[in-house]
């Protein structure tokens, strides 16, 4: 799908590559050599071939292999991203059952509009806000993501805070505000109720009926976020100029640079299957009426 | 018939009766949320609409000599590296994506619904290509669908338009989908058909007011994100060209100049889209708030 | 029942006042409850939908909803004030002396956590762990009586059937071996068979244990055959309250007669005459209520009545009532007269005519026979009544006549001779009209975002082919013949009650004058008062128009009360079928004996005693031989089990599917003869 969006853009590659006034005969020689004259589905199926076998196609733009490239940009979006990630799942669902406990008191209110707010708000935005304050004015981290050479785990988790900053704020409200129905949903149902009747301590209804309940559905929806996530990232990367997958191809859409930007979409697309069938396990493994299936 | 003819009375209502819409808006009106979430947008619709008369410069005339002030009397928010007020194009700069979003958003609602209600109601084999298409479809984060497009067809707001309109338009099609699915199982569904009632009378005469509040809800909150997108693309590059005052641009211009210190030329923009799309987001939580309580 | 707690009582209510918060108001739900549980006896609590039974349950256990709060008066367990207990001495009180068994069983237990689990967790807190734990819980499943505990054990809520579940509650109720024990609709939404073998587990329990009960039902007859004393909830107040066989042999006030009135009884028939209703609505929660809160729906009422409100007047012998006139309540005039035009019995040519119908889905890749080889015929003016346990294929049944489904090939459905098309896009104009269905949930069934006017207007429109003026007239006519007014028109179905949304419903059916009406369970989401009026006006519109019904219940009075015929279903099969006399008084089949058995009766007739064991068999896979041979108490040997019974016929048009002769299921059946609902 991706492969045909980039078949479909106009601008014959070879004409983008060597520009308007390149000679007619050129053009056609370098698109020979290029391989974009033949039939489409020849191209489609040897393309993916090839990238099955780590061979993602040669860049038109820096005539080199593409593979080094995504992987070096995968490679350090993952790293941002985990930054975020793991700050951000346990934060928003704390957030999201603490609000859920207070349910229509000040700290659910709170939690709840401020994490409405953080997340609706474009991550160059949230972005460029922090930058302001962390970056310029209290000049506590660094405005730029990249790290020396060399640097080690933490001097790259300094500079990898700034701008996972903003993917946590996109993230959280979104988690807290599923983690919180989720936790009023169970906390109203009649298996709480009868468990506060059974007279079990507070905590052991929460822990033991209530939480468990009431994440299942907040897994799913941790998956499915990585979509967000990713094009949080093109973004993110961009403004914090870091060499990972987001910025990979937003410099080959701008260059089109077609095989360039159709690996490094192809990689963000088995990314994201990877995830949802990840969380799809999780659910199912958590969830014993589709582990054991319905008997009656 | 003698005495069981006495017709019912119609019960003694113990609140006054609204009509369903007439709670919504009572309740609407008495939402804290939603209130403020509607100051914010009107002001910004007010602005949209008539700034340009009321703003003490011109916000595309350029004046050197003046370039990068800080924010003072006669220029409130400073002014950018061409001189320009920033206060002025902070204003006006609402104008643009307050065309391009809401346009986005009606294209992506009539596409969703009208979608979504075909293949909610016939479900089968068509449901089953389109549901699985419209899945991979989500799969992609938005901002990389319309740098595609925008990458193939060339940058015009039009092209804004009809790819966020577009690319919304699945996420509205599963909403529609998911709550006909529901309708259609209802018992009224079934005594349409016991009427020989055709698919167009059912689908939009029977089932397409149910639906109408999960529609609008997603449209606000659709709204919220059309505003996100427009924004993030013409910072990207892709969306408002310029020399449009447009936020997102106006921060893509200005935010390599941060590190020397020229904040104000990029606050201003960045709090003004913080406060639309919040806005927009109160009011899609008041609405949401409204129907599901 | 020597008992130590016998001094003191088990459970005390003391003008209890409780409140909801709705639109930033309190609204009050139950007013000066009175209320007095002494240890070891069974209170009943009865009365309408909404009339604030559970919210009594829910204060004594301080378990309201967010928005409810107690706002007078006061509630004491075992003598200790409940409302003065500290958050621990409260949780201490649940784990030790009060325990509670709601509706629906399927949302009461934690469904990712193991039976095993959630009942040892209960021991644990009595500080029993380990295997200790496990053999409690066990003996305490035993008790219960469930088939193969140790599996039970094991499983999940959701891989056990609805009365397993609620087996494996009472279980969890009883772990703690409470004083107390609050039973808040136990058994509504259990199949009657289901609900019996509950009921019978409950009053053996309670010889076994000291419990006192606190049973809330709106089914006076369960109440009845359960409790001690019965106390009758009307707007939030106690009106009469009595040992149970007084308030129900000698109702003083004129609320719990009207009541009783409203129930078909003792065989009655649509041909001897209409039920009573009681017209009017409850008042709503929050009513402001001057003088006594029943007398808009009150025969008797008197300027005194809506002046001065009632008190609880002692009537001696632990009876009270609250109504000034409780010496006159039997008195009540009816609302409804009980004369009815005898319907003329006809040789009419059959209007129905179905041979050999099947209906086969597919589940997991199985073919799940829903419907068996069915023929039943039916004539103008007469009611099939269709009886059988969830997932006999009642409502397929009803589904294939109307063609929403398509049944498989072969088998005829004749409408006045003409076949019909097995699909309802190719039958005619015509036969699509003849043939139209009242359904059982009227929030359902009515579109809630068109006005009544629409509905029906639509309805004549496409089934009566009228337009203009004569739609006007009709539509008048319509409206009047189902007892409703203009006022109703302007409406949209959420502003109108249950039971008037039903009307509407019916009278949509009526639009193209229907041959055929299907009523798949019309009545069971209202009230008895409100089914009566529902109930009335079926008959008379059948006396009128000659209507044929197809009517579903899974109360077996009612169905009794409308039915000409009988079909008994079971696994998609007839078991029996025949006149509703012969069938009701028997002799029967020995599935059609059970049913009969496990309805609850109003006057505490101890019938023989037929009770199903076992689950009802999936579709999916049935039994051999005679699909109810895993659960038939009379099952005759290997016979049963290898060969299919054909549905013979026992007398003229009295069918039975089983291998007993006739005479034989006569001599069997006959020295305990039922006395059905
Ligand atoms: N949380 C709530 N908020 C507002 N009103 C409520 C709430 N819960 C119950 N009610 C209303 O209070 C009244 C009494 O409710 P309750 O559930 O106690 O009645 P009930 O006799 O148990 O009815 P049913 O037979 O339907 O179970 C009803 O009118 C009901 O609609
Ligand atoms: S007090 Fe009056 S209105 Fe109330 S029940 Fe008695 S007779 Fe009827
Ligand atoms: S055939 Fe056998 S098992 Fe079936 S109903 Fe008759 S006696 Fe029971
Ligand atoms: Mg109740």
């Amino acid at each position: 799908m991706v492969f045909l969006g980039g078949q479909v853009l106009p601008g014959n590659v070879g004409r983008a590559i060597l520009g308007p006034f390149a000679d007619q005969r050129a053009v056609d020689a370098l698109n020979h050599s290029l391989g974009v004259d033949r039939p489409l589905l020849v191209q489609y199926g040897s393309w993916i071939w090839n990238f099955l076998h780590g061979d993602m196609g040669t860049s038109y733009v820096f005539r080199a292999p593409v593979a080094p490239f995504v992987i070096d940009a995968l490679g350090n979006s993952m790293k941002l991203a985990l930054v975020a990630f793991v700050l951000v799942v346990p934060i928003g669902i704390l957030g999201g059952v603490i609000a859920a406990l207070n349910f229509n008191r000040p700290l659910d209110r709170i939690i709840s509009l401020g994490g409405l707010s953080v997340t609706v708000l474009p991550e160059f935005v949230t972005g460029i806000i922090l930058i302001l304050i962390f970056g310029v004015w209290l000049r506590w981290l660094p405005i730029a993501a990249a790290w020396p050479k060399g640097a080690g785990f933490f001097t790259q988790l300094y500079y990898l805070t700034l701008p996972s900053l903003p993917l946590f704020l996109v993230l959280f409200g979104y988690i807290a505000r599923m983690a919180r129905s989720g936790m009023i949903e169970a906390l109203d149902s009649d298996y709480t109720r009868t468990a506060v009747l059974k007279g079990l301590p507070w905590r052991m209804v929460i822990w033991r009926h209530v939480l468990r309940n009431a994440l299942l559905p907040t897994i799913t929806v941790i998956a499915t976020q990585t979509g967000y996530l990713i094009g949080g990232l093109v973004v993110i990367e961009t403004l914090f100029r870091y060499q990972g997958i987001g910025s990979l191809i937003f410099t080959a859409a701008r260059g089109k640079d077609f095989p360039m930007l159709e690996a490094g979409i192809l990689t963000i697309g088995i990314v994201y299957a990877v995830a949802t069938l990840i969380a799809d396990f999780l659910y199912s493994v958590l969830n014993p009426r589709i582990r054991l299936g319905a008997e009656q | 018939m003698s005495a069981t003819d006495t017709p019912v009375s119609l019960p003694t209502p113990d609140t006054a009766q609204r009509s369903p819409w007439g709670e919504v808006l009572h309740s609407l009106s008495r939402s804290g949320t939603f209130l403020t979430g509607l100051a914010i947008v009107v002001f910004w619709i007010v602005c949209a609409l008539f700034g340009q008369h009321f703003v003490p410069y011109d916000p595309l005339a350029s004046d050197i000599i003046n370039a990068l002030t800080p924010p003072a009397a006669d220029h409130w928010f400073g002014t950018d590296q061409l001189g320009r007020d920033v206060f002025s194009r902070v204003i006006v700069g609402s104008r643009d994506i307050l065309t391009v979003a809401p346009l986005a958003t009606i294209l992506a609602t009539i596409a969703g619904t009208a979608l979504g209600l075909v293949i909610g109601y016939f479900r089968g084999i068509v449901d089953d290509i389109v549901s699985r298409v419209l899945e991979a479809f989500m799969a992609i984060p938005v901002v990389i669908i319309a740098l595609l497009a925008i990458v193939a067809l060339g940058t015009s707001k039009i092209t804004v338009i009809v790819v966020i309109g577009l690319s919304f338009a699945p996420i509205i099609a599963r909403t529609v989908r998911s709550a006909v699915l529901a309708e259609r199982e209802l018992d009224y569904v079934a005594a349409a058909k016991l009427r020989h009632e055709g698919a167009l009378h059912t689908m939009f005469v029977e089932i397409l007011p149910n639906v109408i509040p999960p529609i609008l809800v997603e449209t606000t909150v659709r709204l919220g994100y059309a505003i996100f997108a427009v924004a993030t693309l013409s910072f990207m590059g892709f969306g408002i060209q310029p020399p449009s005052p447009d936020w997102g641009l106006s921060i893509s211009s200005n935010y390599g100049m941060i590190g020397g210190g020229f904040w104000w030329t990029v606050l201003f923009d960045a709090l003004a889209i913080a406060s639309l799309v919040i806005g927009v987001n109160l009011v899609a939580d008041g609405v949401h708030g409204a129907f599901n309580d | 029942m020597t008992d130590p707690r016998q001094a003191t009582n088990a459970l005390e209510l003391k003008d209890l006042s409780v409140a909801y918060r709705v639109g930033r108001r309190n609204r009050a739900v139950l007013r000066n409850v009175n209320l007095t549980i002494k240890a070891g006896e069974a209170y009943g609590l009865v009365g309408e939908s909404g009339c604030g039974k559970s919210t009594v349950a829910l204060s004594v256990v301080r378990y309201l909803p967010r928005n409810g709060s107690i706002t007078g008066g006061s509630i004491a367990l075992d003598g200790k004030d409940v409302m003065k207990l500290d958050a621990e001495a409260l949780r201490r009180a649940r784990a030790d002396s009060v325990s509670m068994v709601y509706q629906d069983p399927g949302k009461a237990l934690n469904p990712s956590l193991r039976i095993g689990r959630q009942l040892t967790e209960i021991f644990e807190l009595a500080g029993i762990t380990g295997q200790a734990a496990e053999d409690k819980a066990l003996a305490m499943l035993n008790r219960v009586r469930i088939s193969d505990p140790a599996s039970v054990m094991q499983r999940y809520p959701h891989q056990l059937s609805g009365g397993m579940q609620q087996r494996v509650a009472i279980a969890m109720a009883l772990a703690n071996d409470p004083s107390m024990l609050i039973l808040d609709e136990p058994t509504t939404g259990l199949d009657a068979t289901v609900e019996a073998e509950v009921l019978d587990l409950i009053a053996q329990l309670r010889r076994e244990l000291s419990a006192s009960i606190l049973f809330i039902s709106h089914n006076l007859a369960v109440v009845a055959n359960m409790c001690d004393r019965v106390g009758v909830l009307y707007a939030g107040m106690l009106v009469e309250e009595g040992s149970t066989r007084d308030v129900f042999n000698d109702p003083r006030h004129p609320y719990t007669v009207a009541l009783l009135r409203c129930l078909p009884r003792g065989g009655q028939r649509k041909d001897q005459g209409r039920l009573d209703t009681i017209p009017g609505f409850l008042p709503g929660i929050g009513a402001n209520i001057v003088g006594c809160a029943f007398a808009d729906r009150c025969a008797l009422a008197t300027e005194r009545c809506r002046a001065e409100p009632p008190p609880l007047y002692e009537l001696g012998d632990g009876r009270l009532s609250r109504c000034h006139y409780h010496d006159k309540a039997q008195s009540l005039p009816r609302a409804t007269p009980a004369e009815i035009a005898a319907a003329q019995p006809k040789q009419a040519p059959p209007v129905l005519q179905v041979e050999g119908l099947n209906k086969t889905y597919a589940s997991h890749g199985r073919p799940l026979r829903a419907v068996k080889d069915v023929s039943v015929s039916l004539r103008p003016g007469e009611t099939l009544g269709l009886v059988g346990e969830s997932g006999s294929g009642k409502t397929t049944f009803a589904r294939l006549l109307l063609g929403l489904v398509p049944p498989d090939d072969g088998g005829s459905i004749e409408l006045e001779g003409k076949k019909l098309a097995p699909r309802l896009a190719s039958r005619t104009e015509d036969q699509v009209k003849a043939v139209q269905i009242v359904f059982q949930n009227p929030d359902s069934a009515l579109n809630r975002s068109h006005s009544i006017r629409h509905i029906l207007s639509r309805a004549l429109k496409r089934l009566g082919g009228l337009t203009g003026k004569t739609l006007d007239t009709r539509l008048e006519e319509l409206v009047r013949s189902v007892r409703l007014t203009d006022r109703h028109l302007v409406v949209k179905p959420r502003q109108l009650s249950g039971g008037l949304k039903q009307r509407v419903a019916i009278a949509r059916a009526f639009a193209g004058d229907p041959r055929i009406v299907v009523c798949d369970e019309p009545t069971s989401a209202l009230d008895v008062s409100v089914q009566a009026a529902i109930l009335n006006l079926l008959a008379d519109l059948q006396s009128r128009q000659d209507v044929s019904y197809i009517f579903i219940s899974h109360d077996l009075g009612v169905v009794r009360y409308l039915s000409d015929k009988i079909a008994v279903l079971y696994l998609g099969r007839i078991m029996e079928f025949g006149p509703s006399e012969a069938v009701f008084s028997g002799p029967h089949h020995p599935y059609t004996e059970a049913l009969l058995s496990a309805v609850p009766k109003l006057d505490r007739t101890e019938s023989a005693r037929i009770r199903l064991d076992g689950e009802i068999p999936s579709a999916a896979n049935p039994p051999t031989g005679c699909v109810f041979h895993t659960r038939c108490p009379r099952k005759i040997g290997a016979i049963c089990e290898t060969q299919e019974p054909e549905l013979a016929e026992a007398q003229p048009g009295h069918t039975i599917r089983c291998h007993i002769p006739y005479d034989e299921l006569a001599r069997l059946q006959r020295p305990k003869t039922l006395e059905p609902a």
